[in-house]
């Protein structure tokens, strides 16, 4: 084997693409475009701002918002790379298109990475970061400089799949990177190196979050938050991160497996030495399918406090909606073989597998009965959220119908990797887990910065994604019908043709409403004066994060609140409301905050060179970022203050200011 | 008028049926399973369309500003609905979960297809990227060409030369995997003479979209001519022509061997043969090379 060099390891001149423009004119954009915003932040001033209240910032709620902001950010990119796809295949009828197999191999590989672990993930973490400490009535979450050191360690994952844009490749192998091919005898660029230790990297994070979110929702509740009086998101919250904690040790061990492979000649799954693909599929599939469900849980969370606010009631069936959620929870971890009963496993276990994950419909389909029985005797005031929520109902029975099929075995056989499988988790996971995003993105901003996202664009926005969903995603099952399969860059059946080219044009609609997202957040914050809310309980909510300021101050709650009942902050409300007696003036004390620490992105900034040392075998960097991630940790402990003090007195007078300023809340009548 | 014209061309195309899809089934395996698959869409959808429905009218009816639709806050929890909510979903799953386990064994890839005339043995392996089909009772193999008797079952066994692929003829039938080192079997039946569109129906490496074969459906009296006619012609297939064969290529126009040499099968499951070697690395570009196309065997 040949030696690479000592000082820049197997990277060379040659891993530029210089002969392909499209990745070379795509990093030279974002390259441009984040120099700009550097640069602006930097000329501005704002600089210190930025580091100080933002990059070391260990408030769960500022670490939500910058989830939120790479989520979108990288929605773009793994967007760029969905149209690419369904233009491509639009003109590839006998014909090469315009991107080569080698790329367009890695455009949807890249797609799926990019949109489940870079979008749909820091998307459902952010917001889970944002809201349940302030539903849960607390301060802030169980360990808060290691929920900074998580989100960082996400973005450096983010960071390494953009570099492999413009430095090397990335993996050509799928999402999931299957053995052999990913093996270095059928994969021996860095592309495969790229996609692991990227995932590595944010799969530590992951994991990280899973642990703070499970110990801040079990033991760091308000006063007289017992389990049953949770909203439901946090319980969703708990079991979409008790999944993160048992799920994501599967996929680093595999992910780990696969390294020792190509970095070191291991055999886990190659084709000699008695290496066994099927134990890879077994392995990332017991990772890989309670990974849907801690996408969706947390939308069907959403969903819940969305449609009860909305409606003006209470959750039809929390009880039943507890077991439902804590039901899939068990459940998916008993389901991952129906991702290959094609595998010729024989009829007992196809069987049972089989009938093992249509059994996950019966908690859902609860779930989809409870929401409608909510509506039922509601009042639905038809703001975006319930828009995005009601979209999903109708969107998501179909999506999970197809579900139900595909987990037959014998429709398998004949749908399992075509584009209906390909429209069905499309089905779900947009229809599911990014109308949901999109509803609580919505209903939450006004709390995050105290001013709403406009209306008109918010709706627009949801026409065209609802529309484009169906006219982008409806003709790929008639092409499974017609036994297209995924991932074909080009083909040669004609009847494939006028179905792809239905499906670009609902791309197109999609891009429109992702458009209109990003011109409706410049618009709101141009005019955030005319959509200021001073109350902090715009939508008239029932959970306690309505009850403090917008934004909520630093500590969130300047006295923590007694929670005497499910939705609790309604029930308060509504007394208030009969009585007209306000509550007497609480007493204010100081309040301990954790200090702000650049742990985080120190860690991340090794962690960074770590990957990228490790990816081009560049043996000295590696060290230096191993020995720089420990020295931050070692510093770290040993700090000599953990908190900051905030007086009394600023608790007491912003507290009065957030008071008074709602004071027409408790007015009789509907608050707009 | 545009987009509706795309739609209308290609439901005809769909209707019409000559490009094979699972609407124009021509093996019982693809009539039963669809047979199964339109079933259980219609027990779904008596229950999702009334859901879907319902959403509708629930969300229109009580919108705030509808004054005639009464407003129960109250109403968050009712024993009965809990019951038949969580009884109809149960329900359903109980009907399908034995349509499930009784199509698992039913349709059982490996399961073989019942019928008078004796099976036709077919010994599959996956290259990067083109089928071999070895015909161990004839003594001959083709590449990227399936030629059966019609009305006769075919009894698959396969494997994989290098990655995992799996082999799949919509109108035929199940799909199975192909894996290195192992065999699979698979059990399918042609009802009538035809050509149908076969692919690999799971992803492989950059040469993935050229793998694809025809499967032609003969009399029998057809079959013997065209294995008289492979006999006749062609290359022969042994360690030596295989090793060539496994050197990654796409798009091959197919052709057939003379020849088979008996237990190849065997030598290439046991890895007697070794595995398909992957691209030719060079250490100047780090980047995985490029797939050269269409350089037939």
């Amino acid at each position: 084997m040949p030696t690479d060099d000592p000082v820049w390891g197997k990277l060379t001149w040659a891993a530029i693409p210089f002969d392909s423009p499209l990745p070379i004119i795509a990093s030279v954009v974002v390259a441009a475009v984040i120099v700009a915003v550097l640069g602006w932040v930097v000329i501005k001033g704002h600089f210190p701002y930025v580091w100080r209240e933002w990059f070391t910032s260990v408030d769960h709620k500022r670490i939500g918002v910058m989830y939120v902001v790479l989520a979108f950010v990288m929605l773009v990119r793994g967007f760029a790379d969905a149209a690419m796809m369904r233009i491509q295949q639009a003109m590839a009828l006998n014909a090469p298109g315009f991107l080569p197999p080698e790329h367009y191999d890695q455009i949807f590989s890249s797609h799926g990475t990019l949109m489940i672990f870079f979008v749909a993930m820091p998307f459902v973490i952010g917001l889970t970061n944002f809201v349940v400490p302030l539903q849960l009535g607390i301060r802030d979450v169980a360990f808060p400089t290691l929920n900074s050191v998580s989100f960082w360690l996400t973005a450096t994952g983010a960071l390494l799949v953009n570099i492999s844009l413009f430095i090397g490749e990335f993996a050509r192998t799928g999402w999931l990177p299957y053995p052999p091919l990913s093996e270095i005898a059928y994969s021996p660029g860095v592309g495969v190196d790229y996609y692991l230790w990227s995932l590595q990297i944010a799969g530590v994070g992951t994991l990280l979050t899973g642990i703070n979110f499970v110990t801040t929702i079990l033991k760091t509740r308000a006063p007289g938050m017992a389990l049953m009086r949770m909203p439901m998101f946090c319980w969703t919250s708990l079991a979409s991160n008790l999944l993160i904690v048992a799920a994501f040790p599967v996929l680093t061990a595999t992910l780990t497996m696969l390294l020792l492979d190509r970095y070191l000649g291991f055999h886990f799954f190659t084709n000699e030495g008695g290496g066994n693909v099927m134990m890879f599929m077994n392995l990332i599939w017991a990772w890989g399918h309670p990974e849907v469900y801690i996408l969706v849980l947390p939308a069907f969370g959403i969903f819940s406090e969305v449609i009860a606010t909305f409606s003006s009631k209470s959750l039809f069936g929390y009880r039943s909606m507890v077991v439902a959620t804590m039901a899939i929870c068990v459940l998916s971890f008993m389901v991952w073989l129906h991702h290959f009963f094609t595998m010729g496993a024989g009829a007992n276990v196809n069987a049972v597998f089989g009938i093992l994950s249509t059994i996950i419909a019966v908690p859902t389909g609860v779930k989809v009965f409870n929401w409608l029985f909510t509506i039922y005797g509601g009042r639905v005031r038809y703001n975006v959220p319930v828009l995005w929520a009601i979209g999903f109902m109708i969107t998501f029975v179909f999506g999970g119908m197809t579900g139900v099929l595909l987990a037959l075995p014998p429709i398998d056989f004949l749908m399992h990797n075509s584009l209906f499988l390909v429209a069905h988790f499309h089905n779900v996971i947009i229809g599911g887990v990014v109308f949901g995003l999109f509803a609580g993105y919505t209903y939450w901003f006004p709390k995050a910065f105290g001013f709403r996202l406009h209306e008109g664009l918010g709706k627009a926005a949801f026409w065209f994604w609802l529309i484009g969903f169906y006219v982008a995603f409806l003709p790929l099952y008639v092409l499974g019908f017609l036994g297209m399969t995924r991932r074909m860059q080009q083909y040669d059946n004609p009847a494939w043709q006028p179905w792809l080219i239905v499906a670009a044009i609902g791309a197109g609609l999609i891009a429109i409403g992702t458009v209109l997202l990003i011109v409706q957040l410049y618009y709101s914050i141009r005019h955030r004066k005319l959509l200021t809310d001073l109350t902090g309980d715009p939508w008239d909510g029932r959970t306690l994060e309505w009850s403090t300021s917008s934004p909520p101050p630093l500590y969130n709650y300047a006295v923590l609140p007694e929670v005497m009942a499910l939705d609790d902050y309604w029930i308060r409300k509504e007394r208030q409301i009969d009585s007209q007696v306000e509550s007497p003036a609480p007493h204010y004390e100081a309040i301990e905050v954790p200090r702000n620490s650049p742990t985080g992105i120190s860690c991340a900034f090794f962690a960074a060179l770590l990957g990228f040392a490790l990816i081009w075998h560049i043996w000295w960097l590696v060290a230096l970022g191993a020995f720089g991630a420990f020295a931050t940790f070692v510093v770290f402990a040993w700090r000599d203050r953990v908190e900051d003090e905030f007086p009394a007195a600023e608790v007491a007078r912003l507290d009065r200011q957030h008071l008074a300023s709602r004071r027409h809340v408790a007015e009789p009548g509907p608050a707009s | 008028m545009r987009l509706r014209g795309l739609v209308g061309l290609g439901l005809l195309g769909t209707l019409s049926g000559c490009h094979g899809g699972l609407f124009d089934p021509q093996g019982q395996v693809t009539g039963n399973e669809m047979f199964i698959l339109v079933d259980a869409s219609l027990v779904m959808l008596a229950i999702g369309i009334p859901t879907i429905l319902a959403t509708i009218v629930f969300a229109w009816w009580f919108r705030a500003s509808n004054v005639r639709a009464t407003y129960r806050p109250g109403f968050t929890y009712s024993g009965r609905i809990e019951l038949v909510v969580w009884s109809i979903p149960l329900m359903v799953i109980l009907l399908l979960g034995g349509v499930s386990w009784i199509g698992c064994y039913l349709l059982d890839p490996a399961r073989p297809i019942e019928s008078p005339t004796a099976p036709l043995e077919v010994e599959v392996v996956s290259l990067d990227w083109k089928w071999l089909f070895v015909y161990p009772d004839q003594g001959i193999a083709s590449v990227n060409m399936l030629v059966v008797p019609a009305a006769t079952p075919i009894h698959f066994r396969l494997t994989s030369a290098s990655v995992l692929s799996s082999f799949f003829v919509p109108q035929l039938g199940s799909m199975i995997y192909t894996m290195n080192g192992m065999t699979t079997q698979l059990n399918l039946i042609a009802d009538r003479p035809g050509v149908f569109r076969g692919l690999s129906s799971h992803y492989n490496g950059d040469g993935f979209s050229g793998m694809h074969f025809m499967v032609s459906s003969v009399t029998p009296e057809q079959f013997s001519a065209w294995v008289a006619q492979a006999r006749a012609a062609g290359p022969a297939l042994d360690a030596a022509s295989y090793r060539l064969l496994s050197q990654q290529s796409s798009n091959v126009a197919p052709f057939t061997y003379r020849s088979a040499e008996a237990g190849l099968f065997r030598d290439i499951v046991m890895k007697t043969l070794p595995p398909g070697p992957g691209p030719l690395q060079t250490r100047s570009s780090v980047i995985s090379p490029a797939i050269g196309s269409d350089h037939a065997y």
